[in-house]
């Protein structure tokens, strides 16, 4: 939490809560219709499954020990590595192009940010239909492709894992680029440009400079690209063939095909799990105030 | 400085052209009159007629406009007040509510509907319209709380003192002070959530019955049976719609006091 906070109290805010009510309505309606929902899901994961798809209300760990079968554990371990790869391929693209925003002129900087967050805020679908049209068998990629002579024939590129992850590289890249960005701004140039005079190679002042110095902006990106990946469904769901399932399409199969609402809930459990797991490594590790929802 | 990486520009490049070019490239189909390839037969409006003339179509967008429009006054009123109230609270309590706040906006959505279906089921509430609305108002309130606590905080308190000391009771230094200086906030905040709750799909997905079709909802049962011209037109059109959403809304927030 950032400690300037205290800066900004107002004398006011600390003598009296008078008007502290008018945040009773908004907490009520979260609590009501969040925090109850995510303590139904907690409790149905732990009952069991009745005869014709309804819930029997008997404690059970039976749900979390299923997802130890080698099918479920399949699809976890999928998604893991689905997010891992996505968090490293936005790295390596969105790292240079951090570093390049952060070291143009300053009044092109907000432009090219904005730039950057644009295509995150059209709709989702939309963004990944794109892809549809890009990667099917008779689409531009593959066009590109057989013009360049690259290919002989058409790939099939289109419900495949790395249709997966194009698609979550295409729709978190934003996220990696903005951290790094603010680390990238604070980096003072002077420190690089002595590892230059220092005569310290290229590789010695991106690894020994540039990326210690602007650690909590790529721990931050990363964890921010990470945490939506992993729990993504529409990519996973229109871009990747009945292999590349994610968790979220497991919750999804669960819940609506099956009807077994506890063990889509217990997935469900794991899946919160790991992303808060994420997520108090961001509030530990990175610096607070870079998050997507600045600037907004 | 340095040596001038060109390495360094051309991956910059690279991923612009990744940013954008599927979505030019989706924008410029829609308009090419080829039915199902994707060799260009020239330009035409057709596929934007026909959706035009899409009933089912229509009704989703309505749909989506009702929702959108419901739940952004919904959740602008509370968020906001809860925005307000979180100020005079204790500064630990702040960190704790914001901190609670943060939850629904990284949970993955699919837990979101899920949980929220999962409600409405087990209370025997109908799936529809007004679940839709109520999900919707769920994501949104954080967003609006966060919008505008941001702009609170920056808000110079001798302003307010100033109002007092000349007399202003509470509802006045609201009325007339604070209220004006947060109306570009607010109104970036309703930008913001009337864009996300006409784009949200999964909260929807979940918790919409059956009359309660959305535009998304709609996109995505046309993208499952087949890619079609139409889409690309629907999407071109839903892609501008968020587009100028968003730079309406970033351009009130940045207006300065």
């Amino acid at each position: 939490m950032p400690p300037d906070d205290v800066a900004h109290i107002t004398p006011t805010a600390q003598d009296s809560c008078r008007s502290c009510w008018l945040a009773v309505p908004g907490l009520l309606w979260m609590i009501l219709f969040f925090l109850v929902p995510l303590l139904l899901v907690l409790a149905i994961s732990f009952a069991s499954r009745g005869t014709y798809g309804g819930i029997v209300w008997e404690f059970t760990w039976a749900n979390y020990l299923d997802l130890l079968h080698p099918l479920y554990g399949k699809i976890l371990v999928q998604s893991l590595c689905y997010a891992t790869v996505t968090t490293a391929i936005c790295f390596l693209l969105g790292f240079p192009l951090a570093y390049v925003i952060a070291r143009s002129p300053a009044r092109w900087q907000p432009v090219l940010l904005l730039l950057v967050m644009l295509p995150f805020w059209t709709n989702f679908l939309v963004r990944t239909y794109a892809w549809m049209i890009l990667l099917r068998h008779d689409g531009l990629a593959n066009h590109l492709l057989l013009a360049l002579g690259l290919i002989t024939e058409p790939l099939e590129l289109l419900y495949t894992p790395t249709a997966v992850v194009i698609g979550l590289v295409y729709g978190y890249l934003p996220f990696m680029v903005l951290p790094l960005y603010v680390a990238v701004e604070r980096l003072d140039p002077v420190l690089v440009e002595a590892a230059w005079d220092l005569y310290a190679s290229r590789w010695a002042v991106l690894t020994r400079v540039v990326v210690p110095l602007t650690m909590p902006g790529i721990v931050g990106g990363c964890i921010l690209v990470f945490i939506p990946s992993i729990g993504s469904f529409i990519t996973p769901d229109l871009l990747g063939g009945a292999r590349s399932m994610m968790i979220g399409n497991l919750i999804q199969h669960e819940y609506l095909v099956v009807r077994d609402w506890p063990l889509g809930s217990a997935v469900s459990f794991v899946l919160m799990g790991i992303v808060m797991a994420a997520v108090v490594l961001y509030y530990r590790r990175a610096t607070p105030g870079d998050g997507p929802l600045e600037g907004r | 400085m340095k040596p001038r990486s060109l390495g360094l520009n051309a991956v910059s490049l690279l991923a612009m052209l990744f940013l954008y070019g599927p979505i030019i490239v989706l924008v410029l189909y829609s308009f090419n009159a080829a039915h199902l390839s994707m060799t260009w037969r020239g330009v035409t409006l057709k596929w934007y007629a026909a959706l035009w003339h899409d009933e089912a179509l229509l009704a989703a967008t309505v749909n989506s406009l009702f929702i959108a429009l419901v739940s952004t006054v919904g959740a602008t009123g509370l968020g906001g007040l809860l925005a307000l109230g979180m100020e005079q609270m204790p500064h630990r309590r702040q960190q704790t509510l914001e901190g609670g706040l943060v939850l629904p906006l990284v949970i993955p959505e699919v837990m979101m509907g899920v949980a929220l279906m999962l409600l409405f089921v087990t209370v025997h509430v109908p799936l529809g319209l007004t679940t839709v609305i109520l999900g919707h108002i769920v994501f949104n309130i954080p967003l609006v709380t966060i919008m505008i606590r941001t702009r609170l905080r920056k808000l110079d308190p001798m302003l307010r003192e100033a109002a007092a000391d000349l007399g202003a009771d509470s509802w006045q230094v609201f009325r007339y002070v604070t209220l004006p200086l947060l109306r570009p906030a607010i109104w970036g905040a309703v930008l913001v959530a009337f864009t996300v709750s006409l784009d949200d799909f999964l909260v929807t997905f979940f918790t919409a019955g059956p009359g309660a079709t959305t535009l998304p909802l709609k996109v995505y049962s046309m993208i499952k049976s087949g890619v079609t011209p139409e889409i690309n037109a629907l999407s071109a059109l839903l892609l501008v719609v968020s587009m100028i959403g968003v730079a309406g809304s970033l351009y009130l927030q940045r207006r300065e006091v």
